[in-house]
């Protein structure tokens, strides 16, 4: 039995006003649509992956309305 | 044509008033002593009329596994569905049947309060209910008391979390719940919330029995299914077994003109191309086309109209009902409606088309309740069903019933705002 970590943003969209700080943060992870509001990458990225994991921290940290969240996702795998 | 059309369950015996409670109790059997437990509704298998086909008997199973001091029942005919008049139409004629399901559900989760919530504009059913549950108040009935609440009639008010919201604290705005299931909260109290039909049939079920629920129906959606049907100028309700063939439930209601499509669920549901009558009108027969049973809404477009034309006015209607919360669907979806009005009067339409269908994957899954997903899923079965027409209004040529006689009605929006910024 192994476990996989991996992580993703996750947006409240009723928080999210759009700033716009979180692709600015962590343009890898995050897009803007043509109204300013984020899409985030759908799926997830590995636990190993520091860097990405530091912007997504800067991001969800940098949110003006604390809408972010990062999210652990922990799969069991045999 | 000798279909039996009819099964009529809880809309049996209709009188075209709403029946006393000596009539309601002459016709189903008495009040007192009715009961359900949680393997008979499970054995029944009955599902969410709403909209959203969910098991009954694993919300309450849920319900009945949160640790609640104080539990509540909450009857939903808020109905914001224009194309939809099914719950108005039970609560007018068989009001007693609903509140007995919502009794026997109350007894079954211990909850001592029974909430039935209409929306305001809907006088007469809010007068009907409230009469049902006066006569009942002479019965001294053991279990729980009834109120009836009546939140604003706009579209997402009918929506689960923000007619609990509204309860708490007056605001008719949808809730982000990124964890399912997600338990409904009146104050401390754990909420089972359900459709005024759903409630109807657990009434029959209390008194008949899973099996005879089962009887009619398909094995993943037992039952019947009072349906909404509009076309013609004409607006009926018709309660038929759920697998049975559109064609037949058109012709029951005197449809009789062959529909160029038909848009089944709601203005949030899907389109169907008129040459799939034969398909049954439930959910398993439906999939492969991309459709749903949804509220149990069918509108039959006539050969002779447009429908890009109805697609505009449908969506700049949706657009409008967005509680305006989330930014993809308070931005994205008048924009898709500008789109659609271009289209529709062929001006400025070139590059409408494509950006149409780019908004809609930009657009979907991106809101906190489903109501942008509804319309996204409305537009893509619009652009598959008219395909011919959406090319046609595109390249700058509407078709010739452009401008005919509109078909989808839409209610009047007095108290819409324009977006506003905190």
């Amino acid at each position: 039995m192994r476990r996989t970590v991996t992580f993703r943003i996750v947006v409240d969209p009723i928080r999210c006003d759009g700033f716009g700080h979180c692709a600015e943060l962590a343009p890898e992870l995050v897009t803007l649509d043509e109204w300013g509001y984020p899409i985030v990458q759908a799926e997830p990225f590995p636990q190993s992956d520091h860097e990405l994991h530091r912007s997504a921290q800067l991001a969800v940290r940098g949110c003006p309305r604390q809408a972010l969240t990062l999210q652990k996702i922990i799969a069991a795998q045999s | 044509m000798t279909v039996e059309l009819t099964t009529r369950r809880v809309l049996a015996n209709h009188l075209g008033r709403p029946k006393t409670l000596a009539e309601h109790e002459a016709d189903f059997g008495p009040i007192n002593r009715l009961a359900i437990s949680i393997d008979v509704l499970r054995e029944s298998g009955i599902t969410g009329r709403g909209g959203a086909a969910f098991p009954t008997a694993k919300k309450v199973e849920f319900l009945l596994q949160q640790r609640r001091a104080t539990r509540y029942v909450v009857v939903n005919a808020m109905e914001g569905e224009p194309a939809a008049h099914k719950d108005r139409m039970l609560l007018a004629s068989n009001p007693h049947l609903v509140l007995d399901g919502a009794m026997v559900l109350a007894n079954l989760l211990n909850a001592d309060s029974v909430v039935v919530c209409i929306a305001r504009d809907h006088v007469t059913t809010i007068a009907h209910v409230k009469a049902a549950i006066a006569q009942r108040g002479g019965r001294r009935l053991q279990g729980p008391s009834f109120e009836v609440q009546s939140p604003p009639g706009r579209y997402v008010a009918g929506e689960e979390s923000a007619l609990v919201h509204w309860l708490n604290s007056n605001e008719t705005l949808p809730q982000y719940r990124p964890t399912r299931p997600s338990l409904l909260q009146i104050g401390r109290g754990g909420v089972l919330l359900d459709n005024a039909e759903t409630h109807a049939n657990i009434g029959l079920i209390a008194r008949h029995g899973g099996e005879w629920f089962r009887s009619v129906g398909t094995a993943s959606r037992p039952g019947t299914t009072i349906t909404s049907i509009t076309g013609n100028g004409k607006a009926l309700v018709v309660e038929v077994p759920y697998g049975t063939p559109i064609r037949s439930i058109l012709s029951g209601a005197g449809i009789d003109y062959a529909p160029r499509a038909l848009l089944l669920g709601g203005y949030g549901g899907t389109w169907l191309d008129g040459k799939h009558l034969d398909v049954g009108f439930d959910d398993d027969s439906l999939r492969p086309f991309g459709a749903g049973t949804g509220a149990g809404v069918i509108m039959a477009l006539p050969p002779q109209s447009c429908g890009v034309a109805e697609c505009a006015r449908i969506v700049e209607y949706m657009a409008k009902e967005s509680a305006r919360q989330c930014g993809p669907c308070a931005f994205g979806l008048p924009a898709m409606a500008e789109d659609l009005k271009a289209l529709a009067s062929g001006r400025n339409a070139a590059q409408s088309l494509s950006r149409l269908s780019s908004r809609s994957d930009v657009i979907e899954g991106r809101g906190a309740c489903r109501h942008p997903d509804g319309v996204i899923r409305f537009v893509r079965t619009a652009l598959s069903v008219f395909a011919e027409d959406f090319n046609q209004h595109a390249a700058g040529h509407p078709c010739q019933f452009a401008l005919s006689p509109r078909v989808s009605y839409i209610p009047h929006q007095s108290d819409v705002k324009d977006l506003e910024w905190e």
